[in-house]
């Protein structure tokens, strides 16, 4: 051997292989063949002639690759090659052609996951709907009753108002015998559902759901389109899916607007807290990964050691859903030492201008209880309309312009920016955040007249009741009233005392008594004091260092709870404060269920017709679903015992509370009125009054009611739900079982009782028996079968994300990029677009008969971003049903507008572009457009219809047609409406804007542009941050750098919320609330309890969580074989070592968890990460594989939410008051899960039986 | 010198999420046929775990590899290939399915064809190796996420001599995640397994294969492999292994595994080693040393003699510039932050790993100190929440010393960066204290945090 080498240490001369006689022999070999021995003999070298390796060649060949996505819910967005092969799709794999970052950061390629990766097995899976699908029973009865009526609508008529056949078909739901049928006869039935509903119940007796538009907007456009024009609800998404924060309508006055993950890549200290981002955040997780090694500091909140804390500089196991504890602890330190004890000009000057803390409040005196000082409440915001004599008192819109005290001339002043210089003529220009010579005052120490104790909620026993603090505040006079600002109530509420200030405060950071120390936070969450106060130092050193690069990303796991909206108000109290919102590399990155449709403009015009009829008609689900499947019946609390806040509603209930609202215009709600809304419109008609008169008129003397205050009626029930892109009763439905007994009326675990006498509501009939059964039609669009299309009286075939055309967008990049068919759709499956277009078509034909034109009543809520945000003069609660004011359409009522719905023309209408986009403009978030040059291009484009309501409108006849329209309609994506858009929004406030699209102000990105790459998009007014010149995206920097307002009552980032039932609930600060006390409101036992019956296995008592799975996120589902394989197979739930050993569950077992809710039987997972007392069932673990019957009843096991139902929280309700006023998915009642508890136990019987 | 060029890949477990897309594009490309069901040429493992098969790393269990004998030898574990000869006939030391585990499906007809019936329909789930109704109880991939456990991942063979460092406990939890493909060795066991010499290194590249139509079914090589790389398919009755998506690579794309890589972790590259050296390498007496004999026999593409004698092996020009680009051969040999997994089963394997360094700053900050402060990172590294012995056992045969090197220079790259991060003066004391120069870390931060594409491949 050679043993000539460069290296340093040559190596010691080796002694060979084996022995030498089988050296000798082996050796032999190479005289046996053409390859190569490696002299040594250890291995055999071959070059050229490797025919029995062209399997591997042949494998790898393939036809084309086509450029397609993955897209309902996941917020991904990756571009993904597809594979196919001799006409058949083989796989996926990630596209990396992403326009680059630049080149000093990664880059966003490769994006995907294992789930989207293994979609691809879908298309030819034994699970696939190939055909249209019908339940023999009902499918029979419809040939039946067409064979003696004739007509398909007189037909379903017969069957619907049959009783004994309504039970059949409807008990039979969900337990097999679908049967298939063709496209011809399932499209005369359900279009003939649709025309008797319409005809017999009204319009808003039928609901359409789809989730998420982002990421297949045309998909969520064909039927939402469809829908509207008839004029049946859309049901919300994003509220009902709790990923909706309230507290960002709440502090920001916008929906959610995030960070791309980009810019992580800019966080110097990054907090994930709740959110798991390896698992959620798959394609993005790398910039977290990679920040790293720029020295970025990562923190990790979660209760488990979850997949991201192996990433973490610091693990904070914090229990789950006292996040809010944590987050006031260290709250605390930060308002002491950064801002009470010391000042810093940049967290000053950014509070002065962009916060409401020095904004004025007036304290109201509470009525003595005989305590030795008298004690006051924070009151409402003081406004220049409160003020006599102030030169701004009688000014346009006075009662909605807020007041701080500047300190320079110690004059009480009304800075520009708030909402009453959003709307009306005077405000023209000074809708900004520019305070000129103002030096607001942050707080008023030190320049005080006196101080005086106020009372302050906190809500930290174990029951979560409220109790008060008293602590003393700085205060003025104002013109007889006593103010202070928003600073100092805060220092007080978080417990950070200053020397004189009466009441009662803590004696330091070690004193766990009173909120908010560390020592307080300590006790409740589990994290050390030393840690709370290292990380609250940490955090606001680093955003002085930054000038505010420290970001939190949040997750479902602080988003879900109950009283999230308080959860995330305490987060965003450090983002805030801190001067880290609206900066790159700052601020809080909200990633659950983002639905950030970047053309967002394009698309809410089409999806929702708003180009042929206006308003439309949103609804949201959550509130939907509480009272249409009864769920607010087994509310066994007043609303006050439910919050802990006692004398805030008195005595009544949260269905009390969602009537009120309704009723006055704050909240959606359909069905409608306690009849047809076409029959009011010719009630009206006959009574020759204007409808919304003749609606209000009615409401006032009793003769008309809202649906919602008598839900349990036949004519108030929910007839007809279409699903599409959307598997609620796998997935979304809270409280499922309740679904399966009171809406679909088939097998249910449901164990709850209904609410005694005197825990009813008052103002909502209440018959004996809830009716089981109430909806007469369920069809869903589907390409695999789940729990929603087995319990489904119609499946259609769907095409998959694979076989038809779309676009995709997510918060998470800034592009835009496209679904294309790899294969045309197979079978007898249709994409969306297609299918919603058949069955439109055959309602028109159907209608002519039945329905022609009429005129429908719409009721809609009063919007955000509209005038209607100041119907209720400093959020004062005056109703009246008590007398209390007038009914008052879009003041005291909702918004009611005649419209007229031509039904035989549904059909022309949805494959057209109406006139009122060129006629009307288009309007998003208050910023006006026109687009008569657009719709001219799309003409053009598009060809023109010729003859019908359509005549010489653009055609929207294909799926590209409308991916194109929307592309067009949208600043994002047309250059020429984003600076249109920019252009008008200076005119209010007169700062400029115009300039941040200037630059693309001639591109006009296509359909085709998508096909070929991804696309960034162009910074636009949908949008509060700018991408100008290529920065990553993050949100609020167009508020920040260009002084445009947040959309909120005093226009800045809002602590406070002074409308009546934030306040008489104890939220008008953020503030700490436990996880409802579930043994208290409902009986349920004790967690850490466990009980034993006869002849049963000791039981458990834990809290239920249902975090993300990671083999079925959005992109995937649970049933894919590949995902099984690589998992557990089957339904799982997770639990610690610590509570297996009590109950007896190794790993693999089988156990039951029920509660009052439902029953699960799936399989324990057992492992020491996770947290004693607490269990994961991951979401979405639909009952399709390898669930059992269960021990409990003998029915099939649940999904993970059987064990789940809607809690509605009260304040999520209100309305009519600036940020916090209605907009589809905007605000609304959160579907929240997270405060559940269950009894675990192991199955007695380990042989399970199907 | 008989220059030789390999196709290399080193994995940045520091990067690694867990997430698996790397199995599931690989499956779906190559192993998602019947015979194969329960391959995966690309799996990923939670460790501490069992991994796939379960136990596969105790060789005493399962003979995979070579051995130095008293005299100095290297002989298969299995026994001498004479041996192998002579017992051709009898069955091979294999896992058997149950140890991989049993590939299932279920019967998802049930859901659209049920009959109108009692209860709602379910999918039952069944063997695909015997076709009736079974129970799940393992699959590839049982330890996920469980960060180990007192019912499974105590018998992980990485764990012995280290219990005492270990607690499956909730406050000590760790887990990493270990993505695995065939190493294509330099000392391929697997091919001196081969009765049939069907195994193969590619010449060019140094990929091992298996030829389809030589092999005879023996199985032999599935013993040789320690690290249970090679699969029979049940239904050609012939060996099956990870080909480095040779069809790929030949026109110049990355491996399925590697593009497809969303923690994108992954560098391929080409390594130059003296073939006349690699036996004398994988016989050094201790296995301590088996990690630097590696490194040893590579050849440095910069240097003029190890060119001309390239030149000389017919390796091609552009082959010597990939050399010299190698995104391999920067962490092999210049960072010396990866390292090869279990150097002492002296197959010289291909695929190295830049082992774990996360979570390290609670550690220090619970005492109290500055967490990011260089000087205090370096002394936590012993008390890593992932102890150093745990990945010295997969990475050094057990000597934690290059191992603590490697997780010092990743956190001297963090501390160093943070500087700059913040706008403040680089600190030089940093990377000299790991023996680095300045622009010799900031050119590794860039390999390793920026890692375009262009130049992780």
């Amino acid at each position: 051997m050679t043993a000539t080498s460069d290296q340093t240490s040559p190596l010691p001369e080796s002694a060979g292989m084996d022995s030498p006689l089988s050296a000798a022999l082996v050796g032999t070999r190479r005289f046996f063949t053409k390859a190569g021995i490696s002299p040594d003999q250890r291995s055999m070298y071959l070059e050229g002639g490797r025919s029995g390796d062209s399997f591997y060649r042949d494998r790898w060949s393939h036809d084309k690759v086509v450029r397609s996505t993955h897209g309902v819910n996941c917020t991904g967005s990756c571009s993904w090659k597809v594979y196919v092969k001799d006409g058949i799709i083989t796989w996926e794999a990630q596209q990396t052609d992403y326009p680059s970052t630049g080149a000093d950061r990664p880059e966003y390629e490769p994006r995907g996951c294992p789930r989207g990766a293994a979609f691809s097995w879908y298309t030819y899976s034994p699970t696939r709907v190939r055909y249209p699908y019908v339940r023999g029973v009902l499918l029979e009865m419809f040939r039946r009753a067409k064979e003696t009526h004739g007509d398909p609508v007189v037909a379903w008529g017969s069957i619907v108002q049959d009783e004994e056949q309504v039970r059949t078909y409807k008990s039979a739901r969900g337990k097999g015998g679908l049967v298939r049928s063709t496209w011809e006869e399932v499209t005369e039935m359900v279009a003939a559902a649709y025309v008797y509903t319409v005809k017999r119940w009204g319009p808003d007796r039928i609901a359409g759901f789809s989730p998420i538009p982002a990421m297949s907007p045309v998909s969520y456009a064909s039927g939402a389109r469809f829908h509207e024009l008839i004029g049946a609800p859309m049901l919300s998404f994003y509220d009902w899916y709790a990923d909706l924060p309230p507290a960002s309508p709440q502090m920001f006055g916008d929906q959610t607007d995030v960070p791309e993950s980009g810019d992580w890549w800019d966080a110097a200290y990054l907090i994930m807290w709740g959110s798991n981002v390896p698992l959620t955040r798959t394609p993005d997780a790398h910039w977290m990964t990679e920040a790293r090694y720029r020295g970025q500091k990562v923190i990790a909140v979660a209760p488990d050691y979850a997949e991201n804390v192996k990433f973490a500089d610091e693990w904070v196991a914090s229990a789950p859903g006292t996040d809010g504890a944590l987050a006031m602890g260290m709250g605390h330190v930060i308002l002491r030492e950064f801002f009470a004890d010391a000042q810093h000009d940049f967290f000053t000057r950014y509070n002065q201008r962009y916060t409401d803390l020095p904004y004025l409040v007036t304290l109201d005196e509470v009525d003595g209880e005989g305590g030795d000082a008298p004690a006051y409440r924070p009151g409402k915001f003081l406004v220049a309309g409160d003020i006599d004599g102030h030169p701004e008192a009688t000014s346009e819109n006075a009662m909605w312009k807020t007041a701080v005290l500047d300190s320079v001339t110690g004059e009480v002043v009304i800075p520009n920016g708030s909402i009453g210089h959003r709307f009306g003529e005077e405000g023209a220009g000074r809708w900004n955040l520019d305070l000129g010579e103002i030096e607001p005052a942050l707080t008023l120490y030190g320049a005080h007249e006196e101080s005086v104790e106020v009372e302050l909620a906190r809500f930290d026993t174990p029951g979560g009741a409220m109790s008060t603090e008293r602590r003393g505040v700085p205060v003025r006079r104002v013109g007889g009233r006593l103010v202070t600002t928003v600073l100092d109530l805060m220092l007080a509420h978080y417990g950070v005392g200053r020397d004189g200030l009466p009441g009662r405060w803590p004696q330091g950071y070690e004193d766990p008594s009173v909120p908010a120390t560390p020592a307080w936070a300590a006790e409740i969450s589990g994290v050390p004091v030393e840690q709370i106060t290292r990380l609250a130092r940490e955090w606001a050193r680093n955003a002085l260092d930054t000038g505010g690069r420290g970001m939190i990303l949040m997750g479902a796991g602080t988003n879900h709870w109950y009283h999230s909206d308080q959860l995330y108000r305490a987060m965003l109290v450090l983002t805030t404060i801190c001067g880290t919102q609206g900066r790159n590399g700052g601020g809080w990155a909200h990633y659950v269920g983002q639905e950030k449709i970047r053309p967002i403009m394009g698309f809410q015009h089409l999806a929702f017709a708003l180009d042929w009829v206006r308003p439309p008609r949103h609804m949201n689900q959550t509130a939907y679903w509480y009272v249409n499947t009864s769920q607010y019946r087994y509310d066994t609390f007043t609303a006050d015992e439910a919050n802990g806040s006692p004398g805030a509603f008195g005595q009544r209930t949260t269905m009390d509370l969602l009537a009120q609202s309704v009723r006055l215009g704050w909240t959606p709600s359909y069905p409608q009125f306690d009849r047809s809304s076409l029959a009011v419109a010719d009630e009206a008609v006959q009574a020759g009054m204007p409808a919304g008169e003749y609606v209000a008129r009615s409401l006032k003397e009793g003769s008309l009611h809202f649906a919602v205050e008598d839900p349990e009626a036949p004519d108030n029930h929910p007839r007809v739900l279409a699903l599409w892109r959307s598997n609620l009763f796998g997935s979304s439905a809270k409280g499922n079982e309740y679904f399966l007994k009171h809406l679909l009326g088939t097998d249910n675990a449901v164990k709850g009782t209904q609410a005694p006498p005197e825990l009813r509501p008052q103002s909502v009939a209440w018959p004996e028996e809830a009716p089981e059964g109430k909806l007469d039609l369920l069809v869903t669009l589907d390409f695999r079968m789940t729990s929603s299309t087995l319990l489904s009286d119609v499946v259609l075939p769907a095409a998959t994300w694979y076989e038809k055309h779309d676009l995709s967008t997510t918060d998470m990049h800034p592009f835009v990029h496209s679904f294309n068919p790899a294969i045309a759709p197979p079978w007898q499956s249709k994409s969306d677009w297609e299918t919603w277009k058949v069955i439109a078509k055959r309602f028109s034909e159907l209608a002519a008969d039945h329905l022609g034109t009429r005129t429908d009543v719409v009721a809609k809520p009063l919007w955000h971003d509209t005038p209607e945000a100041m119907a209720t003069v400093h959020g004062r609660v005056l109703d009246w049903a008590e007398g209390e004011v007038e009914p008052v359409p879009g003041k005291t009522l909702p918004v009611l507008a005649a419209v007229e719905r031509d039904y035989p023309a549904v059909y022309q209408k949805m494959t057209a572009i109406g006139p009122l986009m060129a006629k009307a403009g288009m309007l998003t978030k208050g910023v006006k457009y026109e687009v008569g040059r657009e719709v001219e291009i799309l003409g053009r484009r598009n060809g023109i219809v010729r003859g019908g309501v359509a005549d010489g409108q653009p055609k929207l006849e294909t799926d590209i047609q409308v991916a194109d329209a929307m592309l067009h309609f949208s600043g994002v994506s047309n250059g020429h409406l984003a600076t249109q858009g920019f252009r008008f929004l200076e005119q209010r406030t007169g700062t400029e804007l115009h300039d941040l699209s200037a630059e693309h102000e001639g591109k006009q990105i296509t359909f085709a542009d998508t096909q070929a790459a991804p696309v960034p998009v162009i910074t636009s007014p949908e949008w509060s941050g700018s991408e100008s010149g290529g920065r990553r995206y993050s949100p609020f920097t167009i508020n920040i750098e260009r002084l445009k307002p947040f959309h909120t009552l005093t226009g800045r980032q809002q602590f406070y919320l002074d409308h009546d039932w934030m306040t008489d609930m104890g939220e008008g600060l953020p503030t700490y609330r436990p996880p409802l006390d579930m043994s208290r409101l409902s009986g349920e036992t004790p967690l850490g309890e466990q009980t034993e019956s006869e002849g049963r296995s000791v039981a458990l008592s834990v809290r239920y969580l249902t975090p993300h799975n990671k083999w079925s996120i959005h992109s995937e589902y649970q049933d894919n074989l590949f995902m099984l394989s690589l998992s557990r197979g089957g339904q799982t739930i997770w639990m610690s070592d610590v509570d297996a050993e009590k109950i007896g569950v190794k790993d693999n077992d089988w156990v039951e968890a029920v509660n009052r809710n439902g029953v699960v039987a799936c399989r324990a997972v057992v492992s020491h990460r996770m947290p004693e007392g607490t269990v994961y069932m991951h979401h979405a673990q639909d009952r399709l594989i390898d669930t059992p019957l269960t021990e409990t009843d003998k029915l099939r096991g649940g999904i993970h939410n059987s064990l789940t139902r809607i809690m509605l929280k009260p304040s999520h309700i209100i309305g009519g008051y600036a940020q916090l006023s209605y907009f589809f998915n905007y605000i609304g009642p959160t579907g929240n899960n997270r405060d559940e508890v269950t009894m675990i136990r192991r199955r007695t019987n380990q042989e399970v039986t199907y | 010198m008989r220059v030789m060029a390999q196709m290399a890949m080193v994995m940045n477990l520091d990067k690694c999420i867990g997430c698996h897309t790397c199995s599931v594009t690989c499956k779906q490309a190559w192993t998602n046929r019947a015979g194969t069901e329960y391959v995966w040429f690309n799996n990923v493992e939670t460790r501490p775990g069992l991994g796939y098969p379960r136990r596969y790393e105790d060789q005493e269990e399962w003979k995979g590899g070579w051995v130095r004998g008293k005299d100095g030898r290297l002989k298969l574990r299995a026994g001498g290939r004479l041996n192998k000869l002579l017992n051709i006939f009898s069955n091979p030391k294999m896992p058997s399915i149950q140890d991989y585990y049993e590939p299932w499906t279920y019967d998802y007809e049930t859901l659209l064809n049920a009959p109108a019936q009692k209860t709602f329909p379910v999918a039952k789930p069944y063997s695909l190796i015997s076709g009736k109704q079974m129970n799940v109880s393992w699959s590839a991939n049982w330890d996920d996420d469980l960060g180990g456990s007192m019912e499974h991942a105590i018998k992980d063979p990485m764990l012995k001599g280290i219990e005492d460092k270990v607690k499956f406990e909730f406050d000590q939890t760790f887990m990493f995640y270990l993505p695995r493909i065939c190493e294509h060795c330099l000392n391929p066991s697997c091919a001196a397994s081969c009765p049939s010499g069907a195994i193969y290194k590619r010449t060019e590249d140094g990929i091992v294969l298996v030829d389809q139509d030589r092999c005879r079914g023996w199985r032999m090589c599935i013993t040789g492999c320690p690290y249970k790389k090679v699969y029979f398919n049940h239904k050609t009755g012939k060996a099956e292994k990870c080909t480095f998506c040779y069809p790929r690579v030949e026109v110049g794309i990355p491996t399925v595994c590697a593009e497809t890589c969303v923690g994108r972790l992954r560098y391929i590259g080409i390594m130059l080693y003296d073939a006349d050296r690699v036996l004398d390498a994988a016989s050094v007496e201790d296995d301590h040393d088996l990690y630097q004999a590696q490194r040893s026999v590579f050849l440095d593409p910069f240097d003029p003699e190890v060119q001309r004698e390239a030149e000389r092996a017919g390796i091609p020009g552009d082959w010597i510039e990939a050399a010299k680009a190698s995104p391999v051969r920067r962490l092999i040999m210049d960072y010396q932050v990866a390292l090869p997994l279990h150097p002492e089963y002296r197959t010289m394997p291909m695929v190295w790993y830049i082992p774990p360094l996360s979570p390290v700053v609670d550690v220090i900050s619970g005492t109290g100190y500055d967490g990011e402060d260089a000087d205090n990172l370096f002394a936590a590294i012993d008390t890593l929440r992932i102890p150093v012995e745990y990945l010295a056992n997969l990475f050094t045969a057990g000597d934690v010393r290059p191992v603590d090197e490697v997780l010092k220079k990743l956190a001297a790259m963090r501390s160093y960066m943070r500087d700059i991060n913040l706008g403040r003066d680089p600190r030089g004391e940093i990377p000299a204290a790991v023996g680095m120069e300045e622009e010799e870390m900031y050119e590794m931060f860039r390999l390793l945090a920026l890692a375009k594409y262009d130049e992780r491949y």
